[in-house]
């Protein structure tokens, strides 16, 4: 088994930290990974990206130019990395911003609304999260058992009562995916 | 009378400091660095510090200052002696560290690791010898060169519009609150000797005490710099430097 | 963790003595790391945030010579500033640990990653006849454990060790085994295993002096022939590399750190279509392989030598093969990172034949 995932958007939108909550449930599950970011100078805006690689193999390039599942929060980074879907590949997007729909028509295209989800549950700062669990709902790498335990790792001890919260953006996010 | 019979012990008042090593330095006669070598060399063995010293050596005529005094000594790169301190101290606290530097060093070109480590307040003493020129180059213009003063690269004497003024760092590291005993002294009279012993004294039982950061200025001669006798140099430093680098405490707490 | 954050923990895990530092991106997460760590209340270890990269150097230069286990790292910019340091360690025989996780130059350039400091880090960098011994990490679990290699070998053979990373490996995170814990030494067993250190005299009875200065010409020769003396004999036993593919290879690439795993990648598609391409990825840049390269260079059709710079290793990499077989370059520079396909394109633009 191996996933090679890309997550993109505006720095700030949880990009970085949805693909490390990632790699760490891969490394819960006993897979090798990666996390490789395009990191720039800027601590907010800008465009950010993170390549994650789960494996159950040792992972040679932690630098990829074509990957089984794209995760697109902004236009910049769709008109960027659609075409860098493999065939039979996925790509999720949320729509809110995206102007310019993606044409592909040899991989798994799936819209999910996160930010009107987010907004919805009263907390926008879930929004990676939702996402995430679309992401697991269409490529079930990793359990939402183990994603619980990369949170419960990832995040600082005074921020674990949001936990359940986070629980439950992404079981949100799956019920987006699968509709 | 021989040598023999006019050394003996009853009329022995003065010797040698027993870790100032017996040979000939590099030094021109007449330079105000043996004195101070001397002053350092009598304190270390008076504190009974030999065995918990650690000097370091700058880039300048004091470049060769570990071949003299017997402690274990550091050569460090130009100006970074306060660095090079400042690790020795933090890696080992229990050491008295000092550096020794000239003008050029501790004011040009190590003006920055000069400030910060005292502004860290580090636990070590900075003996600064300043006689206003570059010796160990040949006579070449210091931060501290007077105006007027003539040196290798200001022939027509420093001006202030091509060679800025005359820099009075002590002045400058006096107000850092890391610092707690900074001082300017001279060694031109035995009476200014004493005093600048006194000075170098507290400067190394400060860092001892972790009290901080101790600078002690010595207002110096360079009479091969300055084209002069040793005598004159004397003279000439009282009446022109004094009046630029004043003598005295500029903090003590 | 990060590749940055596995280097601050494996350093707390060494024993190391201190650690100095100026921020500068892309490593800037070693020196937070530490400062996060605290590790003065457990280990003793001093961190220290210097005025500037020249500071943190001669900090290096003042702890090392009382025979303590010290650091820095900084990224390409503050690792030139620390080159004047960095010849007075090895001219002073002084073990230490420099880490350099490079982005792109020259100038300012860039904070993405680069490799563009192979020049610098292996034909010595600053003044003077000297060798740094530089290893070269491809992953985040060598990041750690060259912490501990390069500190080995310092102590072992007197002489400063780097570690020359990329930004890529610097700042990307995968799974590490950190290094167990062990105590710093006392004063007590560095003083049985640097004698030389200026520790001060503690009844030794003679003094030590830590300098790089020898006015006396026939003197200095001789310094800088036991230098050479000790940089001969890294070259014969301490050369670390890995081969990967290269059994039955017609052709090779060559590349260190990140860069080899991307080629790797290349190499696994190529072998999927059928092109017999192996990897040669030095770990020590300095010493190099010389040796291993020559011999594949008698077994193989070509080389292609892969850098994040306009054309550094394949120096010596050309220098090994002695004109034996072609050896292209496929560089990208000032932040760029290519990809596995790029990587294979070059190959087959350089050696037509491939199909």
């Amino acid at each position: 088994m191996k996933e090679e995932i890309i997550i993109a958007g505006f720095g700030g939108q949880g990009v970085l930290s949805m693909g490390k909550i990632l790699a760490y449930a891969g490394l819960m599950n006993n897979l090798e990974v990666t996390w490789m970011p395009a990191y720039g100078p800027e601590q907010r805006g800008g465009t950010a990206n993170v390549t994650v690689i789960l494996s159950d193999s040792p992972i040679s390039s932690p630098v990829l130019d074509r990957y089984d599942t794209a995760v697109i929060l902004n236009q910049q980074s769709l008109d960027k990395f659609e075409s860098k879907v493999k065939p039979g590949g996925t790509l999720i997007y949320d729509p809110s911003g995206i102007h310019h729909l993606p044409t592909r028509t040899d991989i798994n295209i799936v819209p999910v609304d996160a930010m009107e989800a987010a907004i919805e549950m009263n907390n926008t700062k879930t929004y990676n999260m939702i996402l995430l669990g679309s992401l697991l709902a269409l490529r079930p790498i990793v359990d939402t058992e183990a994603v619980v335990k990369a949170l419960r790792k990832t995040l600082p001890e005074r921020h674990h009562h949001l936990i359940p919260l986070n629980e439950q953006a992404i079981a949100k996010g799956m019920e987006l995916a699968r509709k | 009378m021989t040598p023999e019979e006019i050394i003996k012990p009853e009329n022995k008042v003065y010797a040698r400091p027993r870790l100032l090593d017996d040979r000939n330095t590099h030094y021109c006669p007449g330079c105000s660095h043996g004195v101070v070598h001397r002053i350092i060399a009598e304190l270390i063995d008076e504190m009974g510090l030999e065995d918990n010293t650690i000097g370091v050596a700058p880039v300048g005529c004091a470049v060769f200052a570990y071949n003299y005094i017997d402690v274990d000594w550091v050569e460090a790169a130009h100006g970074r002696a306060p660095a090079v301190a400042t690790a020795l101290h933090r890696l080992n606290p229990d050491r008295l560290v000092f550096t020794y530097q000239g003008d050029g060093d501790l004011a040009a070109i190590g003006t920055a690791e000069t400030i910060h480590a005292a502004n860290r307040g580090e636990n070590i003493a900075i003996i600064f010898i300043n006689n206003g020129i570059y010796g160990m180059t040949g006579g070449q213009m210091a931060p501290t060169t007077l105006l007027g003063m003539k040196t290798a690269t200001t022939p027509y004497g420093r001006r202030a519009d091509l060679n800025g003024y005359p820099l009075r760092i002590t002045e400058l590291l006096a107000p850092l609150d890391g610092t707690c005993y900074v001082t300017r002294q001279a060694v031109h009279t035995p009476a200014a000797v004493r005093k600048a012993k006194a000075a170098i004294k507290k400067a190394f039982q400060n860092a001892l005490d972790g009290r901080g950061t101790s600078v002690v200025e010595i207002v110096s001669t360079c009479n091969s710099g300055w084209k002069m006798s040793p005598a004159k140099s004397n003279e000439w430093m009282a009446e022109h430097m004094f009046e630029r680098y004043p003598l005295g405490d500029l903090k003590n707490i | 963790m990060k590749g940055n954050e596995a280097i601050a923990h494996a350093a707390i895990r060494y024993g190391v003595d201190g650690y100095f530092g100026y921020p500068i991106t892309p490593q800037s997460e070693v020196l937070e790391t530490l400062e996060d760590e605290q590790p003065w209340d457990t280990t003793g270890m001093v961190v220290l945030q210097a005025e500037s990269e020249v500071a943190a150097i001669n900090m290096v230069y003042g702890g090392a010579s009382s025979g303590k286990a010290v650091m820095t790292s900084s990224s390409s910019p503050g690792v030139s500033l620390k080159q004047e340091g960095i010849s007075y360690i090895a001219a002073a025989e002084l073990p230490a640990l420099i880490v350099n996780v490079m982005r792109g130059g020259p100038g300012l350039g860039t904070i993405q990653p680069s490799q563009a400091d192979y020049f610098q880090a292996t034909k010595g960098g600053g003044h003077g006849d000297y060798h740094l011994i530089v290893l070269s990490p491809a992953t985040v679990q060598e990041m750690a454990d060259f912490v501990g290699l390069g500190f080995d070998l310092a102590f072992k053979y007197r002489t400063p060790a780097m570690i020359l990373a990329d930004g890529i490996v610097g700042q990307m995170m995968e799974k590490v085994v950190l290094p167990p814990f062990r105590p710093r030494r006392t004063d007590a067993e560095i003083a049985a295993q640097c004698p030389w250190a200026t520790t001060a005299k503690r009844g030794r009875g003679h003094r030590n002096i830590v300098t790089s200065l020898e006015m006396d010409s026939p003197k200095m020769e001789e310094n800088n022939r036991r230098f050479q003396e000790t940089y001969a004999r890294i070259q014969e036993n301490e050369v670390r590399f890995q081969e990967y593919y290269t059994e039955d290879a017609e052709y090779l690439m060559v590349a260190f750190g990140s860069v080899a795993r991307i080629c790797l990648k290349a190499i696994e598609d190529a072998r999927a279509a059928g092109i017999k391409v192996g990897l040669l990825r030095p770990i020590t840049l300095w010493p190099f392989p010389t040796k291993e390269i020559a011999a594949l260079s008698r077994r193989v059709k070509g080389m292609l030598v892969v850098e994040l710079n306009a054309g550094q290793m394949i120096e010596d990499v050309r220098l090994a093969t002695e004109g034996r077989v072609p050896v292209y370059h496929f560089g990208r520079m000032g932040g760029m990172i290519p990809n596995p396909d790029e990587v294979l394109d070059a190959l087959k633009k350089d050696f037509p034949e491939i199909k």
